[in-house]
């Protein structure tokens, strides 16, 4: 069989992702693609891909998956519990995340529960080998668009490799994990923050919200202060974005995320800036948010400024090959690296 | 274009908005601005631009702050508002589509007609007998916003959305009619069922309905409606153009 991953066990929500699906919305298509934008270009650079290759998605915990190729070399970008082990009388080793690893066949991953967000990626050198849908290989559950006939992974799934071999230059790693930034969340205020009351707008910018458990890929649902409306939640549907905050009847706010439709009938009272979306695209339940307000300007700075951060770490970009040899059990035992795979042995 | 007003959406996106009437003047308005937008991108006119989606009474312009700035963009799209007239655009395509409207097809075809004063038959000529404009798609993938729905039919949505709404199902709610392209929940009113497939990825486009189309339906029996299902072939789209369409 050609070259593949074959998923041994899928994981809570893995889903194939790239930076999305643009130019449908108008045929109300939602855009859907990753959460966290700059860890799947963090994991791409690790690779050597192209930025906006498709990669997993892995939410809250992770895949199992065995290695199906005479090579290949991956890399999980994102706070991750790993397990990794050779089929062929796996000798227990650990490996981080942050970095690319060259496998062999019969390699098992284990991925466990990502520690503190709710998504990782993982690339492949070389891209999954699947066709996209209306040009985009994002994966939108709902409706079942996208490659794996739109579903997550599932016990058995085959994962196609364009690459049947890895090269054999250097692992690299991120010269430091990503900073997503703290902080109140920045928003701009709009579209509709006139159907809000002056103390919903002055509660919404002073208090504390937390992400409740009604929290997808479609949207947060926070808890928190209610949010009155002057007449009423709703508008005649208009356009949506990721980031915009609807506040249906309940007084509620609702943080829209990559699958979110592509019209809505509720009022919106800001919108989250571009810069701070992975940041709460990885955003767990209990999360504490708060929300300043910023002008667009002040917004645009910010997404520069991110792209600096993200750019920063791919020329940063070490090569790893002096460290074959230590022993990476002992460092994660001894707790001195981040971020590590474990270790099994094989079957 | 005199009366417009942009709204903020972050530093992606804002929106050109027209009022707040959801009529044909308003999306007349909104479809004009959205084809001059595209005319002048293509013209290399506006840079950055990711994606237009009309909507009822507004427009949403998505661009990447990468590429350009809101104020270049922003000034960009008011230029081409400037010299946008508000000829009314005609309908794209017309489209004839058939639907059955038995009981069990359309649970609230008795409920519609009570609250209606009309006989079945009656509902059935008033609501076959209009040409709809397709304002907007939401919701879902390929989910049309028609009207409008004439007045004895316009009913406000049930109080209680059922869980799952079939595929094909035509529907109302107040001046809006809609047919559900995939399973799904819903509130709307169910008054039939049409055997066409309003959504197909493999298909260009996507979509069988765009926004600016018209949409007339037509009654078909039992037998005609399960024959169509049996053969989707029979409804492709080239095949549900009305003449001249």
């Amino acid at each position: 069989m050609s070259p593949h991953l074959h998923i041994l066990s899928p994981g809570l929500h893995t889903t194939i992702q790239d930076f999305g699906r643009f130019g449908f919305q108008d045929l109300g298509v939602p855009v859907a693609g990753a959460l966290d934008f700059a860890g799947l270009r963090l994991a791409n650079a690790l690779v050597g891909n192209q930025p906006g290759e498709a990669c997993l998605e892995i939410s809250t915990l992770g895949p199992t998956l065995r290695v199906e190729a005479d090579s290949v070399r991956l890399a999980i970008c994102g706070p991750m519990r790993l397990m990794l082990g050779a089929a062929a009388g796996g000798e227990r080793r650990a490996l981080e995340a942050d970095r690319s690893h060259r496998l062999s066949r019969g390699d098992i991953v284990e991925i466990g529960a990502v520690a503190a967000a709710s998504v990782a990626y993982l690339a492949v050198a070389g891209g999954f080998d699947l066709a996209p849908v209306m040009g985009s290989l994002s994966t939108y559950v709902r409706a079942g668009l996208g490659p794996l006939g739109g579903k997550p992974l599932a016990v058995g799934t085959v994962l196609p490799l364009r690459a049947a071999t890895a090269s054999d230059s250097d692992d690299l790693a991120l010269p430091e994990a990503m900073a997503y930034g703290g902080g109140p969340i920045r928003v701009m205020l709009g579209p509709q923050q006139d159907s809000f009351t002056d103390e919903a707008v002055a509660t919404f910018l002073s208090a504390e919200y937390t992400v409740s458990k009604q929290a997808d890929r479609m949207g947060l649902r926070l808890e928190g202060p209610r949010l009155a409306h002057r007449a009423g939640p709703d508008i005649a549907s208009d356009g949506l974005v990721s980031g915009c905050i609807q506040v249906p009847g309940d007084g509620g706010p609702i943080i829209l995320l990559a699958d979110h439709q592509t019209t809505g009938g509720y009022a919106k009272i800001a919108t989250v800036i571009s810069a701070d979306l992975p940041r709460l695209g990885r955003a767990m339940p209990g999360t504490r948010l708060s929300f300043a307000p910023v002008s667009v300007e002040q917004a645009e700075a910010a997404r520069q400024m991110l792209e600096r951060e993200i750019e920063r770490r791919i020329t940063g970009l070490r090569p790893v090959g002096a460290m074959i040899g230590i022993d990476l059990t002992a460092l994660y035992d001894s707790n001195l690296v981040s971020g590590m795979v474990d270790a099994i042995d094989g079957e | 274009m005199d009366d417009l007003r942009i709204a903020d959406l972050g530093d992606t996106a804002f929106s050109v908005e027209f009022g707040e009437a959801v009529d044909r003047t308003a999306s007349a308005k909104v479809m004009g601005l959205r084809h001059a937008i595209d005319d002048a991108h293509r013209a290399g006119n506006v840079t950055g631009l990711v994606e237009l989606v009309p909507t009822f009474r507004s427009l949403l312009v998505s661009y990447d702050p990468l590429v350009t700035r809101r104020r270049t963009i922003q000034a960009e799209v008011m230029a081409v508002a400037a010299a946008c007239s508000d000829a009314p655009v005609t309908a794209a395509r017309s489209w004839r589509l058939p639907v059955c409207y038995d009981d069990d097809l359309g649970p609230d075809i008795d409920a519609v007609c009570r609250a209606a004063g009309l006989s079945r038959a009656e509902m059935i000529a008033v609501h076959t007998g209009t040409d709809y404009f397709v304002y907007m798609l939401g919701f879902m993938p390929g989910f049309a916003y028609m009207g409008d729905i004439p007045e004895p039919l316009r009913l406000p949505r049930r109080s209680t959305p059922r869980v799952k709404v079939p595929a094909g199902s035509v529907a109302v709610a107040g001046s809006l009619g809609a047919v559900y392209p995939w399973d799904s929940p819903g509130g709307w009113h169910l008054l039939g069922r049409t055997p066409v497939t309003f959504f197909d990825p493999a298909r260009t486009p996507p979509s069988l309905l765009a926004p600016g189309d018209s949409v007339r339906f037509h009654a078909v029996e039992r037998a005609d409606y399960e024959a169509a299902c049996r053969d989707p072939g029979r409804l492709a789209p080239e095949h549900l153009l009305a003449e001249g369409g």
